[in-house]
């Protein structure tokens, strides 16, 4: 977004009021924030609107991939560092299937894609997106094996060939579910990019020999009407996918390059290292990442990675609020309270497993607030607690008749026996104490 | 033809460089010593960054194996009965460039090992493995500080990493370290102001700015891990930036990686292999550490250390 007075220049500069503001400059104040809509100005020239709306495109254009529940966004994004504000689309991971694989091994992998869910803190981490490669080098192959895919599963497709006859004939079948097309090259970039206009299909532009000459095709393949564009620079090491990430990325959002403001695109398949790759793109500014194969135990992480470097640093990740029993407690096991902030939640219980000992562990919703800061802020009273423990069926789960509270909040003791009936303990005010604390109540 | 120019940044600090261990030039006991730090950019850009020091790996030894998980057990064997040997192995078999050895046996309220037996096996694996150590005690605030008293003098000259500083307890640590000129590991917990906070503490004790590795806490993939992510960018940002109170050099321990739920979870189907999903954690922990700003690593298990030096050596490597 341009400035106040970037905005304020191309005002009328009458102060007419009409706008509902009392100076052309308040309004472009407004403005700057995003308050308000420019149309709210009767007097502002076309020229004028013309440049403020170039200056305010995203630095980053967004790309949609597919259509429907399960469409794939990427790009638009504003910043270098996620504490900036944070990063907006998610890296979009993507299996690719070859046509020339047999149809039994087609069958599998597109099944084996639906098996790579796992659902984690209340979200579902999966694969995005499905490519079909033509390896066969045969326009018909291909057109029957992305017809076949497409109809074994509802996420977006990408479609990988270099033959623009080839490309034309497969998104005909399918192009209203909206594939990315994966590439216009040096060789082939009128057709392709005539093939993308007409189907209405996002496009890639591969070109692996330097940002230099991605960024003249880039302008070649834009000249042919194609505008939603995605970035394949050829990475072939870690290094390559994170510097030439970085340049772009930078020089969008910094505004000192325009050429190259689109998302970028990380083929791994055939490479030396693709799961790293795939890990560093997720770090460092990669849109869309097309693997081979994973393997489960390489895509937990993976996945894991993604959603943590996606989250917004503003909202707190939140665990479920319920009864998490941790080391197999029965009624003799002690009970006890933490907040349903992931990382407190985390901690305490890696804390209490390292000790060992059984415990029926009651998260109270707090809204993502730590024990302290939310007790401070009303979120975390003795009713709250007493609710939870309530809505659980925490208190018949042990027959101690007492309650373990963090040391943090010692405060609410005597609120909280009154309220729960239960006897209170005050445990550790470090998550870190809980091992020893467990251990001698034990043995008390 | 376009021209995409090189989007360098003209920073204005760097980060400083910690030498641990000496050898005989230095009339200390070992054969070999590392050098920590000194990065003029962000990690990885080879255009601004010079990278005087690849990023160092300390294989973790514990005294005890009371708290070392079954799952990593294979790699060393019977090594496991002697942490010399296991250093050892670390060393010849598994290309660490330092020891890190946690001495958890030191704990009351377990074996309670004596200070001294545990500064005797400190002075055994300078005498027979060589290397530099980085020496934790077993977080008991008044144990450890005799203890690090007891470490400090049996090998004067053998410049260790004393573990750690922290801001309600440093001073135990940082004058025991300060003694024989040691370097001592500042801790702080997951804030950048803290991690200032704990630098300035150190030094207003008479600590040396170069004498001091910093440790924001480094949260496991699934644990935290974006906090961290961000704590060390920001940390390193306010460091080339110039602020000469976080341009110490940063230790990432991604050994926590081990306690993720999900990384050991032998129940839940479709997680995948367990040995290879617990090691991939740990080296995901450690690449996002590196990312973020890390110039040395805390590691468990010797493939995931093998898969960060693969890592490490393409992504400073040549094109």
């Amino acid at each position: 977004m341009p400035t106040a007075i970037e905005i304020f220049k191309h005002l009328p500069k009458t102060n007419c009021g009409e706008c509902g503001f009392p100076t052309c400059l308040a309004f472009a104040m407004q403005l700057a924030n995003q308050k308000v809509s420019l149309d709210d100005c009767p007097y502002v020239s076309d020229d004028a609107k013309e440049a403020l709306e170039a200056s305010s495109a995203p630095p980053i254009r967004l790309i949609k991939i597919g259509t429907g529940e399960n469409q794939v966004e990427v790009g638009e994004e504003t910043e270098l560092y996620r504490h900036e504000k944070k990063f907006f689309h998610q890296t979009a991971y993507s299996i690719i299937v070859s046509d020339s694989a047999s149809e039994e091994e087609r069958k599998e992998k597109v099944e084996k894609v639906k098996d790579l869910e796992f659902e984690r803190v209340g979200q579902m981490l999966t694969v995005d997106m499905i490519g079909v490669r033509n390896d066969s080098g045969d326009a018909g192959t291909f057109a029957s094996v992305v017809e076949e895919v497409a109809g074994a599963t509802d996420l977006p497709l990408v479609l990988f060939s270099e033959d623009p006859g080839a490309m034309g004939t497969a998104v005909e079948k399918v192009k209203e579910r909206k594939p990315l097309l994966h590439a216009a090259t040096a060789d082939n970039a009128e057709e392709m990019a005539k093939v993308a206009k007409d189907a209405g299909c996002p496009l890639v532009v591969f070109e692996d020999s330097g940002l230099d000459a991605l960024a003249d095709l880039v302008e070649k393949v834009k000249s042919q009407g194609a505008e939603d564009l995605v970035l394949d620079f050829g990475a072939s090491s870690l290094k390559e996918t994170l510097e030439k990430n970085h340049i772009i990325r930078k020089h969008s959002v910094k505004k000192t390059f325009r050429g190259l403001g689109y998302p970028t695109f990380i083929d791994t398949a055939g490479k030396d290292k693709p799961v790293m790759m795939a890990m560093i793109a997720t770090m460092k500014y990669g849109a869309v990442v097309a693997m081979d194969d994973i393997d489960p135990a390489h895509a937990l992480p993976l996945f894991v990675l993604r959603q943590n470097i996606y989250t917004d640093p503003q909202v707190p990740i939140q665990v479920k609020p319920e009864l998490y029993p941790v080391n197999n407690p029965d009624e003799n096991a002690p009970l006890m309270f933490t907040t349903n902030f992931s990382l407190t939640y985390f901690t305490v219980v890696g804390d209490v497993e390292k000790s060992k000992q059984p415990v029926w562990l009651q998260v109270v919703d707090t809204e993502g607030l730590s024990v302290l800061t939310a007790f401070a802020a009303g979120k975390l009273t003795p009713e709250m607690v007493n609710d939870a423990l309530e809505e659980n069926g925490t208190k018949e789960k042990s027959t101690r008749g007492e309650i373990i509270i963090p040391g943090m909040v010692a405060r609410m003791s005597g609120k909280l026996e009154e309220v729960s009936g239960l006897k209170v303990r005050v445990g550790p005010s470090e998550s870190s104490g809980l091992g020893k604390y467990l251990k001698n109540l034990k043995s008390a | 033809m376009a021209e995409v120019p090189i989007p360098k940044e003209k920073w204005s600090g760097k980060i400083g460089e910690v030498t641990l261990g000496a050898t005989e030039e230095d009339g200390g006991p070992l054969e070999r010593k590392v050098t920590v730090g000194g990065q003029t950019g962000m990690p990885f850009l080879s255009f601004e960054n010079e990278y005087p020091n690849r990023p160092t790996i300390a294989g973790e030894v514990m005294d005890t194996l009371r708290e070392f998980p079954e799952l990593a057990k294979e790699p060393f064997g019977d090594a496991l009965q002697d942490p010399v040997e296991w250093a050892r192995k670390w060393i010849e078999e598994y290309d660490a460039d330092l020891i890190c050895l946690r001495l958890l046996s030191t704990n009351p309220e377990e074996e309670d090992t004596s200070s001294k037996e545990a500064a005797e096996l400190v002075k055994r694996m300078i005498e027979e493995v060589k290397v530099p150590l980085i020496v934790y005690g077993c977080e008991h605030e008044e144990k450890d500080a005799k203890t690090m008293e007891e470490v400090s003098n049996i090998a004067p000259d053998a410049r260790m990493l004393m573990a750690q500083a922290e801001e309600e307890s440093y001073k135990s640590v940082s004058a025991a370290a300060m003694a024989n000129r040691h370097a001592v590991v500042g801790f702080s917990n997951l804030d950048i102001n803290l991690a200032k906070q704990i630098s300035i503490l150190l030094t207003d004790f008479g600590v040396q700015l170069e004498d001091i590795v910093a440790d924001p806490l480094m949260a496991a993939l699934g644990m935290g891990l974006e906090y961290s992510y961000s704590v060390n960018e920001r940390i390193r940002l306010a460091a080339l930036m110039g602020d000469k109170m976080l341009q110490t050099p940063m230790v990432c321990d991604a050994s926590t990686g081990w306690d993720a739920r999900e990384a050991t979870d032998e129940e839940t189907p479709g997680y995948g292999d367990v040995h290879e999903r617990v090691v991939w954690w740990e080296f995901t922990t450690a690449l996002a550490a590196l990312l973020s700003g890390a110039d040395m690593l805390i590691m468990r298990s010797p493939y995931a250390v093998k898969m960060v030096n693969e890592a490490v050596d393409d992504l400073l490597g040549g094109d």
